[in-house]
């Protein structure tokens, strides 16, 4: 690494920690708001937990339906200026879930699939809608934990809509200007064909993408405009538009870490969280950047440029794939598959670990706060005192409740990965041979149950097969933990809370960190590493040794 | 049946914030302000369009400057990277494959997008004898050319040091009239 790769690295991380205080801030008084023009129109009367997941199961059930309907029907709806067929049924389904649930997997390639309506109608929408319904869930949990003797969690369609309008619209709007000027399209013209220099005829594919871009960033979606997502120049054409990018990827799950502390009346409580993310964000970029910058044995002294474009180089391709990983973002700017085994081998942990290092907008937060509950838990158990986290007493129930988060999508990870590699239908998407076709797959399944969406590429995931098992993956992996969250968050606002005293197991304090960080490692290690070591591990070691398959 | 009923009211009333008027407002503006980045950069001579400025395209003849290797042979729909990975064998012979071919560097990998449009300086400087060749033109006037058309690090830090492909070798052109 030159000391200008140091300097980006250092410089991000620098803008993101000084950022995130001031929007921790911000959410809190978005969230804490009551009437207004917000008020006027929505009725906030406060739901229960059971209330508001049935409002967060209609809302999406509505949003599954009508992105479905846009992609079938697009052939005979306005704005498709190339024509577009309808999208084939399986592949629909998958759409659909994938923008529903804030993964934004993509099966399709959107500059030859998606209207330019489907894009913008459809998908942009659930690109809005999905990072707000989760921002209201993490809002929901931290009203239970803060509130005392109540069933009251608040309104979701006022949380919804606030979310949206005076967090992500107002980001948006400004980032889609400042994308436009560095050079992403913005149009509804047609395609534009042209001769090149030596003759060739060439298509340069267009559309409303600014505007769709900075919402996928912004919400954590990664859902691309164009195929290639923010490697293809018109989507992330310039240094300056690739870095805003990168940081819109992890700034506002950043800052929902720290507006735990607003809300509990505590600022040490973010920032507990917001330590233990980081640690694990450090040390992927750590392990990421030295296999990267340690290049390939048979080509020594040749930066590895495979699938990565020129603009932003090893260290930019590197920062973006830990931080897409990390965040439930899933755009890419280079491609992940051609990655050093280790650097994709970092990416898929970083899924693995439940998207809980910053993670989905929301999500993260609620992911991070099940494994805090398990780590008062255990620490609890270690010193025969019944736990207590906020002043909440943390028992059976809540117990139950986050283990059943951890493990659902952590089950259909390893479980759909193992019926993949034994069935014909799994196997004959596979482009690469050897323990690379292995993490071909496992990255699917593990993108897919974990809301991120990334890929590596190689798969051909567009078949009626994977289709529906990442569909099913998705669907599990969002609301197979948004209902034990909201179950956990109406049972802890019933409860009382108990003031602090000297037995009490301090969680803003560094040995809680410690041990948070300790309970992630070894549930998301112990849970995955054979898998890991059967993919990424072992092509790293065969090509150390020389083999290729 | 309330729930559904507000369910589908505020549905539709965000789909109409962030599905129409957000994207709508975002274009017009984005074409008043920025009319030529926001339609794809389109590249004209003598008034017809050659090309964007932000897309590779393909060039194999010994006078010009050669881009990245392209896995979609530079045809953007779609877009697309190789995605073998290091361990590929088939990968392995594309890059034995474009050594032969004189190719160094960044110019032995494919890029990410398949119309990456620009190279590192140092690729650019090493195909300077191949163009002096095949242009009979001196290789100081070329290094001088492709000095000219290197662009630096945004903000003297961000990004990587590179070369506009289809910009130089328009420049290559104009060099020679």
């Amino acid at each position: 690494m030159n000391r200008f790769d140091w300097i980006q690295v250092l410089v991000t991380l620098f803008v993101l920690i000084a950022c995130a205080p001031l929007l921790g801030r911000f959410f809190h008084r978005v969230f804490t708001a009551k009437g207004g023009l917000v008020g006027r129109f929505v009725d906030e009367s406060e739901m229960d937990w059971k209330r508001y997941a049935w409002s967060v199961i209609v809302f999406n059930g509505i949003g599954l339906v009508v992105v479905y309907l846009f992609q079938i029907l697009q052939q005979s709806l306005p704005l498709n200026p190339a024509g577009l067929p309808a999208v084939t049924w399986h592949s629909a389904i998958n759409t659909a879930v994938s923008f529903v649930t804030n993964t934004n997997w993509q099966g399709y390639a959107g500059e030859t699939t998606m209207s330019s309506l489907t894009q913008m109608a459809a998908l942009t929408v659930q690109n809005f809608v999905s990072a707000a319904t989760g921002m209201a869930v993490a809002v929901a949990l931290m009203r239970g934990m803060t509130r005392k003797s109540t069933a009251d969690l608040g309104n979701f369609w006022s949380d919804l809509v606030r979310g949206t309008l005076y967090i992500l619209l107002p980001f948006s709007v400004v980032f889609s200007l400042v994308l436009a000027g560095e050079g992403v399209v913005q149009t509804f013209s047609s395609n534009v064909e042209v001769v090149t220099l030596e003759g060739a005829k060439q298509t340069i594919p267009l559309g409303p993408a600014a505007s769709q871009i900075a919402i996928k960033q912004l919400g954590t979606n990664g859902g691309g405009f164009f195929n290639t997502n923010s490697a293809f120049p018109l989507e992330n054409p310039t240094p300056l538009s690739n870095w805003l990018e990168m940081l819109a990827i992890l700034l506002l799950p950043a800052g929902f870490a720290l507006s735990f502390g607003e809300f509990a009346g505590s600022r040490r409580q973010g920032w507990a969280l917001f330590a233990a993310m980081l640690v694990f964000l450090v040390g992927a970029l750590g392990v990421s950047l030295w296999s990267e910058f340690g290049g390939h044995p048979a080509f020594p002294g040749v930066a590895w440029m495979e699938g990565k474009e020129t603009r932003f180089g090893v260290v930019n391709s590197v920062i973006w794939s830990v931080f897409t990983t990390a965040a439930s973002n899933g755009s890419v700017n280079a491609m992940h598959s051609s990655l050093t085994p280790l650097a994709g081998g970092v990416s898929m942990f970083l899924i693995m670990l439940g998207e809980i290092v910053f993670g989905g907008l929301g999500s993260g937060l609620y992911g991070m706060i099940l494994f805090a509950i398990l780590t008062v838990f255990i620490a609890g158990l270690m010193v025969g005192r019944s736990p207590e986290y906020l002043g909440k007493k943390i028992e059976a129930r809540e117990i139950q409740m986050a283990i059943l988060a951890v493990l659902l999508p952590s089950a259909v990870v390893l479980i759909g990965t193992a019926a993949s590699v034994v069935l014909p239908a799994g196997l004959s998407s596979l482009s690469a041979a050897g323990p690379h076709g292995f993490s071909e797959i496992l990255y699917a399944l593990t993108s897919a149950a974990n809301n991120n969406g990334s890929a590596f590429a190689g798969l051909n995931a567009n078949t009626p097969y994977y289709n529906l098992l990442l569909a099913f993956a998705m669907l599990v992996g969002r609301f197979g933990v948004i209902f034990p969250v909201l179950a956990i968050a109406g049972n802890l606002a019933g409860k009382k809370i108990a003031p602090a005293s000297s037995g009490t197991f301090a969680t803003d304090s560094p040995l809680f960190v410690l041990l948070l960080v300790g309970v992630i490692l070894i549930v998301g290690g112990l849970t995955f590493f054979p898998a890991l070591v059967l993919g990424p591990i072992v092509e790293h070691l065969l090509i150390l040794g020389g083999r290729t398959f | 049946m309330k729930d559904l009923k507000i369910g589908l009211l505020v549905f539709l009333f965000l789909t109409l914030v962030t599905g129409f008027a957000y994207p709508l407002t975002i274009d017009r503006l984005a074409n008043e302000m920025f009319s030529d980045r926001a339609r794809g950069s389109i590249v004209l001579r003598d008034g017809k369009p050659i090309g964007s400025l932000l897309l590779g395209q393909e060039f194999k003849r010994p006078e010009y400057f050669w881009g990245r290797p392209s896995a979609v042979a530079f045809q953007p729909l779609p877009s697309g990277g190789s995605n073998l990975s290091g361990s590929s064998e088939a990968l392995r012979k594309q890059i034995d494959d474009r050594k032969k071919e004189g190719r160094t560097g960044d110019l032995l990998f494919a890029s990410a997008s398949g119309v990456d449009p620009e190279i590192s300086p140092e690729s650019a400087f090493a195909q300077i004898p191949r163009i002096a060749a095949a242009r009979k033109l001196g290789a100081e006037t070329l290094a001088r050319l492709v000095e000219a058309n290197v662009a630096e690090r945004t903000l003297g830090f961000l990004g990587e040091r590179r070369v506009n492909v289809l910009r130089l070798n328009l420049a290559l052109d104009r060099l020679r009239e």
